[in-house]
């Protein structure tokens, strides 16, 4: 029977090991090694610190790289402000038949290819599209406006991109919030406001958090969104690796953009989880 | 504010009002997609042409419909093929995992729990590269090595199909335990003391009992893998999935065939989803 366990447990593990080494761990030790180093001449390359040296002195690089950053902070915060008072009203507000169905049309567009939804967006609001025709007709303006191709369009398209994973999580954490626990609140004497900051947001915490990460995991890694609906300013960083793999051909450089990416996107997700107290584990499984 | 607690009626109001506003929010854009599909025109764009089956049962320029244009459908029985293979090897894979999380206690299995989760937390285009150094650091290997040119570790589909795994698998392996905790095992213990070998107990009781998760991970993977646009970007050789090949034409400006394709897709994947609610009501 041990023999028998062992084997088991050994034909188990085995899917797990190599998808695991194969496809996650060596491909990005492979990459970070790529990325340490420097190319001498035709097929000779030499360990060195360049590819940083340059992506972090570069100011394009290094501005890209900010703006990544802080623009994937906002949409994840107009993602968080937007979404919770729906997710509230979902989860407590709305009763049986109608709770259900709205929970599903939350879900909807997100069984829709990202490519289909940005193209939506596209359409609605690129020089001949519909809201330029909207705002003419209104008498609001007396030529085509082209609301493409800036920042807000992206954010638009960023926010609405990730929205299902923020509401969903909301959802769940405050459906398991007790009715009676607000009215409590508020036969102490609570307001709507005192409640919602001393009951309702702390009890929706988990939730809040890993829906942030998820959004901001998306944003930070979106590639369509900023190509499309952004500007010539609105360069994403994930553009700028794929130039360099795809377009440039300079994969050390690119490698080196990609192991910042990551790394951007992990010391964040660590400090969220440390703020909050919470573990990956929780979070995400 | 919760129906119980009375509020203005006002507050009411404009608390609905902004939920209705969200929900149209939600719908615009994907509205807009499907009615332009049968707009009379060279453009999905104002002005409204009139009202045509052109973009897809058309088959003469310049409207030629989806079900008439070559590139289009390769790209839909391209990204069906890799789909497939996604779904059918992140399934398999994800209730190995299942089993394994669930039933054994070894050491390191804290580490390798947390490694499983990780591919959801590495941005899309990152775990492409990495994939993408890794498979041609090995196809160099191989030709410096042996002079043998191995043509699927360069970009194709056996590295998108690997790519998509490498991520989909994670989520596949959460939805699967998720059901597998909930067993009772004593139902397991009571085969084997009727006589069932272990392996003929999991494959009557266990499996059955997995097998709407497992159908859900199915469909979940399938949809994922059919709508991935990162990961595959940089992993695609010369045969393009759908996202890719309508993210090329999309680049050189649009017509409302693209509308066509969209309104397929979004038919398309909701009868999935239906068919896995469905399933899973039963």
């Amino acid at each position: 029977m041990r023999a028998h366990a062992r084997i088991g447990f050994v034909l188990l593990l085995t899917p797990l090991v190599l998808w695991l080494g194969l496809l996650i761990v060596i491909p990005h030790i492979d990459m970070a090694i790529l990325s340490l180093r420097e190319r001498i001449s035709f097929g000779v390359y030499e360990p060195s610190l360049m590819q940083y040296e340059k992506a972090l002195t570069e100011p394009l690089y290094l501005r890209t790289f900010w703006r990544t950053a802080v623009m994937s902070v906002l949409a994840t915060g107009i993602t968080l402000l937007i979404a919770f008072p729906v997710a509230y009203y979902i989860a407590k507000m709305a009763k049986g038949r109608l709770q259900q169905v709205l929970f599903l049309l939350c879900l909807i567009p997100f069984y829709v290819s990202e490519l289909v939804r940005t193209f939506g967006w596209m359409i609605l609001l690129r020089e001949t599209g519909i809201v330029s025709n909207l705002l003419q007709w209104v008498g609001l303006a007396d030529q085509p406006v082209e609301m493409l191709y800036n920042d807000a369009a992206m954010m638009v398209g960023l926010v609405y991109t990730s929205m299902l994973f923020m509401v969903v999580p909301l959802v769940t954490t405050l459906e398991s919030l007790d009715d009676s626990v607000i009215e409590a609140g508020y036969d102490l004497g609570g307001n709507g406001l005192s409640v919602l900051r001393e009951i309702i947001i702390p009890h929706a915490m988990p939730g809040i958090v890993s829906g942030c990460i998820v959004v901001f995991m998306l944003s930070l890694g979106n590639y369509l969104t900023p190509t499309m609906l952004g500007g010539k300013d609105s360069l994403w960083f994930t553009e700028m690796i794929y130039n360099q793999f795809i377009v440039r051909s300079n994969w050390e450089l690119g490698a080196a953009f990609g192991f910042m990416l990551l790394v951007l996107s992990s010391v964040i997700v660590w400090g969220m989880l440390r703020l909050t107290g919470r573990t990956l584990q929780e979070t995400m499984g | 504010m919760i129906p119980t607690i009375p509020t203005s009626r006002s507050f009411r109001l404009i608390y609905g009002g902004y939920v209705l506003l969200f929900f149209l929010y939600l719908a615009l854009p994907l509205t807009v997609v499907a009615v332009f599909a049968f707009n009379d025109s060279q453009f999905p764009s104002l002005p409204w042409e009139g009202f045509t089956w052109n973009w897809f049962f058309g088959e003469d320029r310049p409207q030629v419909g989806v079900f008439h244009e070559r590139g289009i459908l390769r790209a839909v029985g391209t990204s069906a093929f890799v789909a497939t293979c996604v779904a059918a090897l992140s399934v398999s894979v994800g209730t190995t995992n299942a089993f394994l999380f669930n039933r054994y206690e070894f050491r390191l299995k804290g580490v390798l729990y947390v490694l499983m989760l990780l591919p959801l937390v590495i941005p899309g285009i990152v775990l492409g590269i990495s994939i993408l150094v890794f498979s041609s650091t090995l196809a160099n290997g191989i030709w410096d090595a042996a002079r043998i040119d191995i043509q699927a570790l360069r970009p194709g589909l056996l590295l998108v199909i690997l790519g998509q795994f490498s991520f989909i698998t994670t989520i596949a392996t959460l939805v699967i335990s998720a059901r597998l905790q909930k067993f009772d095992r004593t139902l397991e213990e009571a085969a084997l003391n009727l006589g069932a070998t272990r392996l003929v107990a999991v494959r009557t009781i266990t499996i059955p009992f997995l097998m709407p998760a497992m159908v859900g991970a199915l469909v979940v993977a399938f949809l994922m893998s059919f709508e991935n646009f990162n990961t595959t970007l940089m992993l695609v050789g010369s045969d393009a999935p759908l996202t890719i090949a309508m993210f090329d034409r999309l680049k050189e400006g649009s017509t409302p065939l693209l509308n066509a394709v969209s309104l397929l897709l979004m038919l398309g994947s909701s009868l999935l989803a239906l068919v896995v609610i469905l399933f899973q009501r039963r």
